[in-house]
């Protein structure tokens, strides 16, 4: 090894430290930003090196430069106006993207290292091939699963899960010719094949990701980053670099982990989610009717009860996203906490379209982040509240789930009907994703307010401001 | 099996060990921005395309690198700043003056529609 190639492997080094460092800092909000500029640095230091390798090898020719600066800048460009641009509610499919082109991109360096390959008169190492084909399969099923994921966040395809007659037979035969063409290419290298498998996983991953359903993603958008993650270390393995080995697998250890909070977190199994949203399934749920009469209020009398209250616990759920109400939602807590009302935001994991996404969206309205509180940190405090107010959240705070036999039995829940009153924003009785009745709407202590959440909660504030102002 | 294809497994299987370790400590608050993190991460794929670029001599290898140069380049360029972007929303306390915070497009329109709303709603909820 020459003195270049040693301090090339350093930096490489170094951006991986600055990587696994850098996520190290997210493990609070208050060094997070920190964490993510490091995290830039090593990037930047690694993207450098890489000029380096390509300048001191100097085979590069002009029209690879020109393919390169070009496309990186186009791509680049596009990356910054996306950032710049995206609203926090749809985070989720830029997210979905960013996994969609990185797959593609991890997909792309393996062909191209294979085409080269195969067509050198040694041909492709067995190892080679396996790591090769690790990479175009993982990389093209991120790919398109990614891309209709995003479509069906967007809502440019429909959220429900989507199936048509035969769609598991077509993802079984991807699935089946993927695999078979694999081990035939690790026998017998040849360009076709590798094509084959190629459209096969396409097609794998356009067929896994139609069935899922809207409430899923968080899982989905998880499990697709895992994906990409590991679709780039293996390219790391394909092209001998020990810095995309390292990015690929800290990616992959983070995807894997959340999607298994996000599984945790409704009480299903990642098998029972690829198969099917509720309903689909053989979710043979008895469907009770309610078995009481709901309580509808008015905004003074709600007003009243949140002003006289001292502790008021906020439940904010995706319909609270879907109304883009979070501002509205901030302003009323501003308005209680500035009559000394204690006010704290009980999440739940899965509220949202992605981990954490209803964190993001109560950030960008201006709300503190000591006050979003983490499930299962907040549900000792639901009893000590004068008021839990739910906003667009319905199967998170469904008390059947503590009950066997239901559709959600065992999903971890919040506590909401520990809390003294309850108050529940919603536009009309319809039942959540699980497709099951909320008992909680027939408890004795909550009230009703069918509103649209944004106008509801406008007027909640108005009304509490001219009570207490 | 080469020893190098060892030593990346390695790599690879410890990588993942100090992943676990590192990103379950990481609280639900932020699990958005982590995985937005994560996928400014994986940009690092923008390595490996401007490393098939250098040794591209045909027309499809070109345009193979074109392609990935461009996805590896918006990953990267693209996860990152809206990373940022959302980890400088997490305050620990509200701003005093909160409409014209970051003035990224987009943002500050339904803010102030927001405000309006309440605003204009006082007379109606109280009468």
């Amino acid at each position: 090894m020459s003195t270049f190639d040693w301090v090339i492997q350093l930096v490489y080094v170094a951006a991986a430290s600055c990587f696994v460092l850098g996520l190290h800092l997210m493990n609070t909000p208050a060094t997070a930003r920190r964490g993510n500029q490091l995290s830039t640095g090593g990037m930047v230091a690694a993207i450098a090196a890489t000029f380096a390798i390509i300048i001191h090898a100097g085979t590069i020719s002009v029209t690879g430069w020109i393919v390169m600066l070009t496309g990186a800048l186009l791509g680049g460009g596009a990356g910054l106006y996306a950032a710049r641009t995206v609203q926090m509610t749809a985070m989720p499919q830029l997210v979905s993207v960013f996994n969609a082109v990185g797959g593609g991109a991890a997909a792309l360096v393996a062909i191209h290292d294979y085409i080269n390959l195969a067509g050198a008169s040694a041909g492709v190492p067995e190892s080679t091939t396996v790591t090769t084909l690790l990479d175009v399969i993982i990389g093209a099923v991120t790919f398109s699963g990614s891309i209709i994921a995003a479509g069906k966040l967007q809502g440019l395809i429909s959220g429900s899960p989507i199936t048509f007659p035969g769609s598991r037979v077509v993802n079984m035969a991807a699935a089946v010719v993927g695999i078979g063409g694999a081990i035939y290419l690790i026998v017998t290298p040849s360009v076709p094949g590798l094509l084959i498998i190629i459209l096969a996983a396409l097609v794998f991953g356009v067929t896994m990701v139609l069935p899922i359903g809207g409430a899923d993603m968080p899982v989905v958008i998880s499990l697709l980053n895992a994906f990409t993650g590991t679709a780039v270390a293996m390219a790391g393995f394909v092209i001998g670099n020990w810095a995309l080995i390292i990015a690929g697998a800290l990616v992959g250890a983070s995807g894997g982990i959340l999607t298994k909070l996000m599984a945790d977190a409704m009480n299903r199994s990642l098998r029972n989610i690829m198969i099917g949203g509720f309903g689909t399934g053989d979710s043979a749920a008895a469907v009770e009717g309610p078995g009481g009469d709901v309580r509808p209020i008015a905004a003074d009398d709600a007003a009243i009860q949140l002003a006289y209250a001292q502790k008021v616990i906020i439940v904010p759920g995706y319909g609270l996203a879907a109304a883009q109400a979070q501002h509205q939602l901030a302003e009323l807590a501003k308005e209680l906490e500035n009559h000394g009302i204690e006010v704290s935001y009980a999440i739940h994991p899965v509220a949202g379209r992605m981990p954490g996404h209803m964190n993001v969206l109560l950030a960008e309205a201006n709300v503190p982040y000591p006050q979003l509180r983490e499930m299962d940190d907040v549900n000792p405090e639901f009893p000590r509240a004068d008021v839990a107010l739910v906003v667009g959240a319905n199967d998170v705070t469904n008390p059947a789930a503590r009950r066997p036999g239901t559709a959600i039995s065992g999903m971890p829940i919040l506590d909401v009907d520990q809390a003294k009153s309850i108050i529940v924003i919603k536009r009309s009785m319809a039942s959540g994703y699980a497709g099951i009745d909320n008992e909680l709407y027939v408890n004795p202590k909550t009230s009703m307010y069918f509103a649209d959440a944004k106008k509801a909660l406008s007027e909640l504030t108005a009304a509490v401001k001219t009570l207490v102002g | 099996m080469t020893s190098a294809l060892l030593t990346d497994i390695t790599i690879f299987v410890l990588a993942l060990l100090v992943g676990f370790e590192v990103i379950s400590k990481v609280p639900a608050t932020l699990h958005t921005p982590l995985m937005s993190a994560a996928n400014s991460i994986h940009g690092i794929i923008l390595v490996g395309a401007m490393l098939i670029a250098a040794s591209a001599n045909n027309a499809l290898g070109y345009v193979l690198a074109f392609i990935a140069a461009a996805f590896a380049a918006m990953n990267v360029v693209g996860g990152y700043v809206v990373t940022g972007r959302m980890l400088k929303m997490f305050r620990r306390r509200p701003t005093p003056v909160p409409a014209g915070q970051d003035g990224q497009g987009g943002q500050l329109s339904p803010d102030g529609q927001g405000r309006q709303v309440a605003r204009g709603g006082t007379p109606g909820a109280s009468s």
